[in-house]
C-alpha cells in the first residue's frame, strides 16, 4: 500500500518497495489511487487505500516520484544505463543517506567509534570526515555511555547528532543514557526539550562472531517510551530510514544488520525518505501473512519460494517500524488471511514477536482462524560453532514447515 | 577563625568606607548601589594544575544584597517545601538544597543566561537563580498544571529552557555526559559561552564522568565540571567512599580549583575564572567545599550518619546567608532591620506562591499521552484501524 507524506519542505515518499535482490516474484506497477485527507490530522498525512502491484517482469518497479502524481520518470539527464536509478550496497545507501543530511542541514553530525578517520568499521561513514571535518564526524573514544550522553546533551540544544555503536551490543553500556535522558527528557520537561537523536548501528547473528558480538536489542529497547524504532531491510529502505530519522524531532534507534551491508540494489536519484512508522508490503498474497523484519526477510522470501511452488500463497510484510507497529498494515493484512506467522531474529523471551502477538490478539482476534505463530531465535548465547550458530536462528525450512502447519 | 578574618577585614574596609557611608546614610535605600567594594574570601582557593585567582573579589552593594535576598528566598522556598512534603503535598522525592545556596547565587553572579548549567536532582535553587519563578516551583513540587514540566516532571525535573537551564536529573552522574554535550554543542555553534555541569561528590565516583571528561579535554570543549561536595554521599561519607577526597584533582591532566562552597563571593570569584579559563583552554574542574542541612532527601533524617553537632557548628560558622549578613552590617549596607525586613519580604513571597500553587488544577488525564513524542515526520500512534490518532499531539 501506498502512502504519500507531505510535511514542511519533505519530499514525497512512497513506501512501495521494489523487489529485493533475493529473486523477486510477479510484480505489477500501477500508478497511486486517489487518497483522502484524515481529519483532525494537524499536518498533512494523506493516505491511499491503493493497493499496490509490481511489475510482472521482475524488473524494479520505477514509482519513486517526489509528488502525488504518478508521472512517468522523464529523467532525460538521466544515467548512461537504461534503467533509471543507480545500484549500490546497502552501506553505501546509509552513506549517501547520512552525507545527504549533512549536507541539507549544518546541525547533522555524526559521533562514534573509528567513523571519522578509520571511515566506519562497516564504511558507512567513509569519506565523511574529509568532506564535513572533524568537528562533524567525530571520532570518540572507546566510552559509549558518555558519548551517547553528549549526543543527547547536544541535542537538547539543536543539534542532531548521528551516534553510531560500533555493534548494537555496545550500546547497553549506554541503556541508562538512552532510556532515562533519550527517552524520556521530552515528557519529563513538559515538552521544552526534544531530542533529535538517531542511534544506529549492526546488530544481529551475523558469521560465527561469539555471543557478544551477536546481539538483537531491539526487545531491551522496545519498552523505552519516547523512542522510536526501526529495522532497515534493504538499500532502499536503509537509505529512506537513515534521511527520516535523521529529520524526526523524536529519538530513533535504527537497526541495520551485519549480514545486510553488501545488499546490492537500483534506488532512486531523487531525495526520498520512507516513512518510519510504517511496514512495508514485500509480497502481497493470500493465504498467511507473515511479519518480519531485517535479515529474517531475506530467509522468509527464500521458504516464500518454496512455499510458491508448493502451492501456498503467502503474504510478506517487512514491519520496518519495531516501536511503534504499523497495525493498520499489519491489521489489514491479517483481516484478509486469517493467519498470522511472526517471524524474527531476536530472543523468544520478551522478543519483538512477543510483543506483536499481544498487539494483534488485542486488536484482530475475531480475524484469526488459527493461534499466531511466532519463529524466533533460540534463547540462548549465540555460539561460536558455525553449525549451532545456524540452529540458533530461524532457517528456511522452519519457515516452510511452520505456513504449512498453519494452513492446515 | 573564619569570623577573626572577616572581621579584621571588614574593620579595614569599613574605615575606608566610612565618608562613604555617612553620605549613603542620607538616602539610604535597601537596594544598594554599584559602588565597588572589594572583599577578600575566607579561604584561599587551591589549585590543582592551574595558577589560582586572587581572593581579592570585586563587587559592589547592589549584588550583595541581591545576594541576600536571593539566599534568602530558596532558603524560605527549601523549608516550606520541607513542611509541604511532611503535609504530603509533595510526594516521592524532595532533596533540599538549604546550606548550599551561596553555590547557586555565585555562580549565577559570574556568568550570563547563555552560559548553560545543567546538575542533578538537588535542583530547587538552581532553577530559581535561572530565572524560575516561585510558583512554577512549588506546582511543580505538588504535581500541578503551572508547574514548569507542566506536573510530569516533579521534582528532580526542573528545566529552563530559554535561559539555558537543562535541568533537573534523577540518575546520578548522567547528567555530566549531557552538560559535555551541551558544551559541544556550544563550541559547534560557536557561542562563545560554557557549560557548568553540577555533580556531587557521590557522582564523583561515576565512570562515565572520567569518560566525558576525556572527551572534553580531547576536543577541547568548554565545560566546567562543578562537584558539589556537601561531604556525604546519601548516608556515606566522603572519606568511605572516595580513596582520594580530592576531588578537584581528579582530573589529572585537567586543572582544577577548591573553593569554599559557602562564600558566595568565592564562588563568584571562582566561576568567572572557570569561565575565562574554559573559553580558552578547554575543561576545568571546581569543587565547592559546601554543605547541607537536611537529610539527603526528605525520608532521610540526616543525622544518623553525622552527629547534630556537626550540622549546628556549620550553621553557626559557616553559614552563607549570615555571612553575607555580616558583611552587609559590617560595611553599613543595611541595618539589621531593614534585613529583617526583607526575610519577612522573602517569607510573604513564598506563602504567597504557595498559595497560588495549591490553587492550581492537576494535569488534564489527556496529559499523560502529551509529550511522549515531539511532532514530526510519520511519527503518531495511530490505533489499529489507523483512523483515529490515539495519542494526539499538542
Amino acid at each position: 500500500m501506498a502512502a504519500i507524506f507531505q510535511g514542511v519542505g519533505a519530499a514525497a515518499a512512497l513506501s512501495s518497495s521494489p523487489s529485493n535482490s533475493f529473486g523477486s516474484k510477479k510484480f505489477v506497477s500501477s500508478p497511486c489511487r486517489p487518497f483522502s485527507v484524515r481529519k483532525g490530522a494537524s499536518f498533512a498525512v494523506v493516505r491511499s487505500d491503493g493497493r499496490v502491484n509490481l511489475n510482472p517482469k521482475g524488473r524494479r518497479a520505477q514509482q519513486l516520484i517526489s509528488n502525488a502524481v504518478a508521472t512517468k520518470s522523464d529523467s532525460a539527464a538521466a544515467s548512461s544505463s537504461s534503467k533509471p536509478g543507480h545500484e549500490l550496497l546497502l552501506f553505501e545507501a546509509l552513506q549517501e543517506g547520512l552525507e545527504e543530511e549533512m549536507e541539507r542541514d549544518l546541525r547533522v553530525c555524526v559521533m562514534g567509534e573509528d567513523v571519522g578517520h578509520y571511515g566506519g568499521s562497516y564504511k558507512v561513514t567513509k569519506g565523511l570526515a574529509k568532506k564535513f571535518g572533524d568537528l562533524r564526524v567525530l571520532d570518540t573514544p572507546i566510552a559509549e555511555n558518555s558519548f551517547s550522553g553528549m549526543g543527547i546533551g547536544a541535542a537538547m540544544t539543536g543539534l542532531r547528532p548521528v551516534v553510531e555503536g560500533m555493534n548494537m551490543g555496545f550500546l547497553l553500556l549506554a541503556f541508562n543514557q538512552i532510556s532515562n535522558n533519550g527517552g524520556m527528557l521530552h515528557y519529563t520537561s513538559g515538552g521544552q526539550f526534544t531530542i533529535p537523536i538517531v542511534i544506529r548501528g549492526p546488530g544481529g547473528v551475523g558469521r560465527q562472531l561469539g555471543a557478544e558480538h551477536s546481539q538483537r536489542l531491539e526487545s531491551y529497547f522496545q519498552s523505552i517510551p519516547g523512542i522510536q524504532m526501526v529495522a532497515c531491510s534493504t538499500p532502499y529502505n536503509a537509505k529512506g530510514l537513515m534521511k527520516a530519522a535523521i529529520r524526526s524531532e523524536n529519538p530513533v534507534i535504527l537497526f541495520e544488520h551485519v549480514l545486510l551491508y553488501n545488499l546490492k540494489e537500483r534506488i532512486p536519484d531523487e531525495d526520498y525518505i520512507c516513512n518510519l512508522e510504517e511496514a512495508e508490503m514485500v509480497r502481497p498474497g493470500e493465504h498467511v501473512t507473515i511479519l518480519t523484519y531485517s535479515r529474517m526477510r531475506y530467509h522468509v522470501m527464500q521458504a516464500a519460494k518454496t512455499l510458491v511452488n508448493k502451492g501456498y500463497d503467502p503474504e510478506v510484510i517487512d514491519i520496518r517500524s519495531l516501536k511503534p507497529f504499523d497495525l493498520y498494515t499489519i491489521g489489514n493484512s491479517v483481516k484478509k488471511t486469517h493467519r498470522v506467522l511472526i517471524v524474527e531474529e531476536c530472543m523468544r523471551t520478551g522478543g519483538i514477536g512477543a510483543s506483536l502477538i499481544a498487539a494483534i490478539t488485542e486488536n484482530f482476534n475475531d480475524y484469526l482462524d488459527a493461534p499466531i505463530m511466532c519463529l524466533s531465535s533460540q534463547d540462548v548465547p549465540t555460539p561460536y560453532a558455525g553449525t549451532l550458530e545456524e540452529v540458533t536462528v530461524v532457517q528456511p525450512a522452519q519457515i516452510v514447515t511452520a505456513v504449512e502447519q498453519l494452513c492446515q | 577563625m573564619a569570623l577573626s578574618h572577616l572581621a579584621a577585614s571588614a574593620s579595614r574596609s569599613s574605615s575606608l568606607l566610612k565618608p562613604l557611608s555617612s553620605a549613603l546614610s542620607l538616602r539610604r535605600s535597601i537596594s544598594g548601589d554599584n559602588s565597588p567594594l572589594t572583599v577578600e574570601t575566607s579561604v584561599p582557593f587551591t589549585s590543582h594544575q592551574c595558577e589560582a585567582p586572587s581572593r581579592s573579589v570585586e563587587t559592589n552593594p547592589k549584588e550583595l544584597l541581591t545576594f541576600f535576598r536571593d539566599m534568602a528566598l530558596m532558603r524560605r522556598m527549601e523549608i516550606a517545601a520541607d513542611s509541604l512534603y511532611k503535609a504530603k503535598l509533595i510526594r516521592g522525592f524532595c532533596h533540599l538544597y538549604d546550606g548550599q545556596e551561596a553555590v547557586a547565587v555565585g555562580m549565577e553572579a559570574a556568568i550570563t543566561k547563555k552560559d548553560c548549567i545543567i546538575t542533578a536532582y538537588r535542583d530547587h535553587c538552581t532553577f530559581v537563580s535561572r530565572g524560575g519563578t516561585l510558583l512554577e516551583v512549588f506546582a511543580e513540587l505538588m504535581g500541578r498544571q503551572a508547574g514548569c514540566s507542566k506536573g510530569k516532571g516533579g521534582s528532580m525535573h526542573f528545566y529552563k529552557k530559554d535561559s539555558n537551564f537543562y535541568g533537573g536529573h534523577g540518575i546520578v552522574g548522567a547528567q555530566v555526559p549531557l552538560g559535555c554535550g551541551l558544551a559541544f554543542a556550544q563550541k559547534y555553534s560557536k557561542d562563545e559561552t560554557v557549560t557548568f555541569a553540577l555533580y556531587g561528590d557521590g557522582a564523583a565516583n561515576q565512570g562515565q564522568l572520567f569518560e566525558a571528561l576525556n572527551i572534553s579535554a580531547l576536543w577541547d570543549l568548554p565545560a566546567i565540571l562543578v562537584c558539589e561536595n556537601n561531604h556525604y554521599g546519601m548516608g556515606t561519607a566522603e572519606w568511605r567512599a572516595a580513596k582520594s577526597p580530592a576531588y578537584y584533582k581528579r582530573g589529572d591532566y585537567v586543572p582544577g580549583l577548591k573553593v569554599d562552597g559557602m562564600d558566595a563571593l568565592a564562588v563568584k570569584q571562582a566561576c568567572k575564572f572557570a569561565k575565562e579559563h574554559a573559553l580558552k583552554n578547554g575543561p576545568i574542574i571546581l569543587e565547592m567545599d559546601t554543605y547541607r542541612y537536611h537529610g539527603h532527601s526528605m525520608s532521610d533524617p540526616g543525622s544518623t550518619y553525622r552527629t547534630r553537632d556537626e550540622i549546628s557548628g556549620v550553621r553557626q560558622e559557616r553559614d552563607p546567608i549570615e555571612r553575607i549578613r555580616k558583611l552587609i552590617l559590617s560595611h553599613d549596607l543595611a541595618t539589621e532591620k531593614e534585613l529583617k525586613d526583607v526575610e519577612k519580604e522573602v517569607r510573604k513571597e513564598v506563602d504567597d506562591a504557595i498559595a497560588q500553587a495549591k490553587e492550581s488544577p492537576m494535569p488534564e488525564p489527556s496529559e499523560l499521552f502529551t509529550n511522549v513524542y515531539a511532532k514530526g515526520l510519520g511519527v503518531e500512534s495511530f490505533g489499529a484501524d489507523r483512523k483515529e490518532v490515539r495519542a494526539t499531539l499538542p
